[in-house]
């Protein structure tokens, strides 16, 4: 009886693996397809005519066609493509940099106003990007950063998020940690050196690989405030092409996947330890 | 003590840089946008709660928001609960728990622009979906200018976050004292009486920080719809994102100052709600 229910229970979360990853495959698979057979399947959808799309499960005709067109006869998907990379160093950098000290500055203070500060973090960290877009858009004028990269890295430089989760992982250092290193006279910058990076990297890290991600997917800033395509992330390349170049789109779709899916292969023991730390308690 | 009170505050040399970038990418400007708030765009006169009034009369702000709230109400909830489920199961002492972990992690790393694609082949009028509804002779629906394109919203909400909550709950539930249960057991205590009365109390700490984190990547969720249906999707998907980034695009300065205001209120009433009745003992001492 009670191993009928575990087999029972293994089907239910495979099934549900499947059902989660089934869009990874439709598009690894599309992008395989030859021009035919896309079109022939597409058609439907991509010229508003009679009938409906269609799928095969396995593609009847491979071909590496649309990498091709992708990879040598799309330079600007290259110019994007280090664009992206250029912007995710230099924010994620930049995080290290401010948000890091910041978050061990947090986990450290205990003053009365600290709770005040760091509910407004909170808060900040919750606004959408439209609801912040006109501030930052005439700071960002004012200092005549509109459509140069820094009107993108800056504002996510100093993103409130990353000390936000990072916060949890320092505060998990108990005091007597810090009041045993004063004794030994360690001075506040040794400290954070010595003990709060080495125990907080793994959230460190996981902070990284969730910026990494979102930072791949940039929609609403470049398009509000870089006019210059040719600054433009790769986040912006899929949706300009049109459904069309199907097979391109498909093809760039798996291309702009594999570093964020690199990242997250290196980076998932640090996410799910970064996850988890955020939650327990103190 | 007092010396260590006295050095806490050079702590604050930590927050500086952050803070500083804060104030002047986001705090300072937003005492801009309150001013705005109560001046008029086109005399620059002090116009009273006027453009308050304005956007609570106006009915795409009204839809716009109700929107919002629904999809929040309707997306935590479903991701909390099917999560929280999966979550149990794979700490029931299942073996292969981190081949699923991964698996439904996995979602997050696929790109926005490919799953507003993937949109478009399914659920476009001559797509994928009706194209397997019409051959099994059930008829088709328009389902992307409909409300049920607000379903399709939740389903990849929840699709791209599940994993992301799993991970979060499992993570608190490994941490509960395998103590208590026994001591439960020993006493007599079933399953379900185990779960309300040790699980979902010592997970209450948690909610918190879950919920955040959901609220917060469910604003994200605009992403797609913009990508899919543009600046006036359907109705049922018309989200305040929508009507910011519009009143900016129409230069609504006063309108879109006023439901900047609102929403910043609306999100911190919120947030300290949340704190005061879910954050843990500890959280609320120092935070």
């Amino acid at each position: 009886m009670r191993s009928k229910r575990k087999v029972l229970l293994y089907i239910l979360l495979f099934l549900l693996t499947l059902l989660l990853l089934s869009p990874m495959y439709f598009l690894l698979e599309g992008s395989f397809m030859s021009k035919g057979e896309l079109t022939k399947n597409l058609s439907a959808v991509l010229k508003g005519g009679q009938g409906f799309a269609s799928w095969s499960l396995f593609p009847t005709d491979l071909s590496a066609h649309s990498y091709e067109k992708l990879l040598i006869f799309s330079p600007t998907f290259y110019v994007m493509f280090w664009n992206s990379m250029k912007l995710e160093f230099v924010i994620l950098l930049g995080q290290l940099l401010i948000a890091v000290p910041a978050a061990w500055g947090f986990a450290r203070l205990k003053i009365p106003f600290k709770n005040v500060l760091f509910t407004t973090y909170i808060v900040l960290m919750l606004m959408p990007f439209q609801v912040t877009m006109l501030s930052n858009y005439l700071t960002l004028d004012k200092m005549h950063l509109i459509n140069t990269q820094a009107s993108i890295i800056l504002p996510n430089v100093f993103s409130t998020f990353p000390v936000f989760t990072m916060y949890r992982f320092f505060g998990q250092i108990s005091d007597s940690t810090i009041e045993a290193a004063q004794i030994d006279g360690a001075n506040r910058f040794q400290i954070f050196m010595k003990i709060g990076l080495p125990l907080g990297y793994t959230g460190i890290a996981a902070a990284m690989v969730i910026g990494f991600l979102e930072y791949w997917n940039l929609i609403e800033q470049p398009l509000a405030f870089l006019t210059d395509k040719a600054l433009w992330p790769l986040s912006l390349f899929l949706p300009n092409i049109g459904l069309d170049q199907a097979g391109v789109a498909f093809a760039s779709s798996i291309i702009v996947l594999i570093p964020s899916f690199l990242v997250f292969l290196a980076g998932q023991d640090y996410l799910e330890q970064g996850i988890a730390a955020m939650t327990s308690k103190e | 003590m007092k010396f260590i009170d006295k050095q806490q505050s050079k702590n604050l040399l930590f927050i500086l840089p952050s803070l500083l970038g804060v104030c002047i990418f986001v705090l300072i400007p937003s005492v801009d946008v309150i001013r705005r708030s109560f001046v008029d765009a086109k005399t620059h006169h002090f116009a009273g709660l006027q453009n308050f009034v304005t956007i609570f009369h106006n009915h795409a702000f009204l839809v716009a928001a109700g929107n919002t709230l629904k999809f929040i109400a309707v997306c935590i909830p479903t991701l909390m609960i099917i999560s929280l489920a999966i979550a149990l199961l794979l700490t029931s002492g299942i073996k292969g728990g981190p081949f699923f972990k991964s698996a439904y992690l996995f979602p997050m790393a696929i790109p926005v622009a490919s799953i507003a694609l993937m949109w478009r082949v399914t659920f476009e009028d001559h797509g994928l979906l009706n194209g397997i509804l019409s051959s099994l002779h059930l008829g088709t629906h328009d389902w992307m200018h409909s409300g049920f394109a607000f379903w399709i919203v939740v389903g990849s909400y929840v699709w791209k976050y599940i994993g992301y909550n799993v991970v979060l709950w499992m993570a608190g539930l490994l941490a509960i004292p395998k103590s208590y249960y026994e001591a439960a057991w020993v006493d007599g205590a079933g399953k379900l009486k185990c779960f309300f009365y040790i699980t979902l109390p010592n997970m209450k700490s948690m909610v918190f920080i879950v919920t955040i984190l959901a609220v917060l990547n469910s604003f994200k969720s605009f992403r797609e719809v913009y990508m899919v249906a543009g600046n006036y999707p359907n109705q049922s998907i018309y989200m305040l994102q929508h009507i910011f980034n519009n009143w900016y695009r129409e230069l609504s300065l006063d309108k879109l100052s006023a439901a900047a205001v609102v929403f910043a209120i609306v999100i911190l009433i919120f947030v300290m709600l949340l704190q005061k009745f879910w954050a843990s003992e500890s959280l609320k001492g120092d935070l």
